[in-house]
């Protein structure tokens, strides 16, 4: 058998479509998942960069103040959070509450990877019938859009700089390492929780619910510190690694090198167990839809 | 030089309901396990994991060679649009290859990438992008696409505004607006007026004489001899006779009164 006959016809297709050359095969068992990628990256870009934004702006189109609702309603909500929180659990404003808002900001982004991971494929699947075209653009355009949330939300850490004084050092730069580790788990996401999801509709729902119970579990509400005994909680929660990278850069501080090592490990874990399944069983996600 | 080439292509779709489709469903039935069903022409079956599944295509060959216009005709639900679809690539077949060679363009039916909220012009855009059109590609063609269309000034109104006639003139439009070598249609040009349809006939036409190969799935015989070199049969997933329009159609005429 020569090296074209066992060319699956399915990874020809896209790059023809854009009059272009197939570049060299690829044998190994994510190969097919990250051609998707590279192509989705390389002559799509303009494309999910575009609906990313059309999306946060036709969600607030006819409004006032559009997008920054966004912000406005995560700043109404921690602003309520620490009226009430501030007093039970009596703990020092110029601490807690930049602790608070910077961990929820950061929650608001993983959360929402996460739960909008389950729908990459199937909010698309009008789509992803017609047209021939890397799948991957629609998990780009999911991270993309939650990158220009995070965007307006970074409107409530200026805020609470300035409110409290919390000038911002170097080890704030920290927060763009941070975010390029989030959103490679975001890509991860999409592909690993966008194809079981496309398959078996009861995983959005299961998912959510666990995602509303890790707000809960994760330190954000709350401090590690403050509940000793629960250390294994935090040790063995992802989200509390992914939550760390960018809250305390926010913070002005610099995450730990096991905070960085963990973060770091889990996005390589991740990526390899999501691109082993989205290439398995990316030619399948269309039948499913 | 363009051409499609298939050789033994299989498509079966799994078939789930929101039952068999659940999680907990396939843990139920791991235990009590499945149903069967028949059908006369043999195409639903049931595998060892009881999934249903219909078979669309069967073991299709079919070689399209350059200068090709090759109309698919049929009853409803014969594999028409799946087999515009595999060659689109949309589909990966379960067996057989497919190899495709040339840019393809195709109008499948259905609104690709339309969004009701973004007006006309946004979602000539969005598509242009879609389709593989980068934004000064888009650019380009905007004004020509907008005056095709003869929507005037709703082209800045939101899409959620349009007549069905206005969708489909928009949908054609823009789907039409790239140079292919392989063109694909599905069907007629469904809702929109004398006018318009006389007018996107004739730019049919003018792509269908820059294009290579052209593959129709119609139900209408004016548009087959119009623009049709040769003419497939298919009946429950295969093609049963390949040949001249007359002769296939009249194949078909006497299939239908059978």
């Amino acid at each position: 058998m020569d090296a074209q006959s066992d060319v699956r016809p399915e990874a020809v297709a896209p790059e023809q479509r854009a009059g272009l050359r197939h570049p060299r095969e690829w044998t190994f068992p994510g190969a097919a998942g990250l051609r998707d990628l590279w192509l989705g990256w390389r002559d799509y870009r303009e494309l999910w960069l575009a609906i990313g934004w059309y999306d946060i702006r036709k969600r607030y189109r006819r409004s006032v103040l559009g997008p920054f609702w966004i912000t406005i309603s995560l700043g109404a909500f921690i602003a309520g959070l620490s009226f009430i929180y501030l007093p039970l659990i009596g703990a020092n404003a110029n601490t807690y509450l930049p602790y608070l808002a910077f961990g929820f900001i950061a929650w608001q982004l993983i959360s929402h990877l996460v739960t909008d991971g389950c729908n990459v494929f199937i909010a698309n699947a009008s789509i992803i019938q017609q047209l021939r075209a890397p799948l991957s653009i629609y998990i780009y355009q999911t991270v993309w859009r939650h990158l220009i949330i995070f965007a307006h939300n970074l409107l409530i850490y200026v805020v609470i700089v300035l409110a409290f004084g919390l000038w911002p050092s170097l080890d704030t730069l920290l927060v763009i390492p941070g975010l390029i580790l989030v959103c490679i788990n975001g890509v991860s996401l999409g592909m690993l929780l966008g194809t079981l999801c496309a398959r078996f509709r009861d995983i959005p729902p299961i998912v959510s619910t666990i995602v509303q119970m890790l707000f809960l579990l994760t330190p954000i509400l709350w401090h590690p510190d403050q509940i000793p005994g629960r250390k294994m909680l935090v040790l063995f929660n992802p989200f509390y690694y992914l939550v760390e990278i960018l809250r305390q850069p926010l913070q002005g501080q610099a995450p730990s090198l096991f905070i960085w090592g963990v973060a770091s490990g889990m996005t390589v874990f991740g990526f390899i167990v999501a691109l082993i399944l989205f290439s398995r069983f990316r030619n399948r996600i269309v039948y499913w839809l | 030089m363009a051409s499609v080439q298939l050789a033994n292509v299989t498509v079966s779709f799994p078939i789930y309901d929101s039952r068999s489709r659940s999680l907990k469903r396939r843990a139920m039935s791991m235990v009590t396990g499945g149903r069967v069903r028949s059908d006369p022409a043999g195409r639903m079956s049931t595998n060892t994991s009881h999934r249903v599944s219909i078979r669309a295509l069967d073991r299709i060959d079919l070689t399209i060679e350059h200068g090709t216009r090759i109309g698919l005709v049929g009853r409803n639900g014969v594999g028409k649009s799946t087999l515009l679809r595999v060659i689109a690539g949309i589909y990966a077949p379960d067996a057989g290859k497919v190899e495709v060679d040339g840019k393809i363009a195709s109008l499948l039916g259905g609104s690709l990438g339309v969004d009701p909220e973004l007006s006309g012009r946004e979602n000539i855009e969005l598509r242009g992008l879609f389709l593989g059109l980068s934004k000064t590609e888009i650019a380009q063609r905007m004004e020509d696409v907008v005056e095709f269309t003869e929507l005037g000034a709703f082209i800045d109104m939101p899409f959620r505004a349009y007549s069905a006639g206005m969708r489909a003139r928009l949908d054609f439009a823009i789907s039409t607006a790239i140079e292919a070598e392989i063109f694909l249609l599905d069907e007629g040009l469904g809702a929109g007026d004398a006018s318009f349809i006389d007018k996107a006939n004739q730019r049919l036409e003018r792509l269908a004489a820059a294009a290579g190969i052209i593959v129709v799935a119609t139900h209408s015989e004016a548009l087959l001899r119009k623009t049709c070199t040769t003419a497939a049969f298919m009946e429950a997933g295969r093609i049963v006779a390949l040949g001249s329009v007359d002769e296939v159609l009249k194949l078909y005429h006497a299939s239908l009164a059978a």
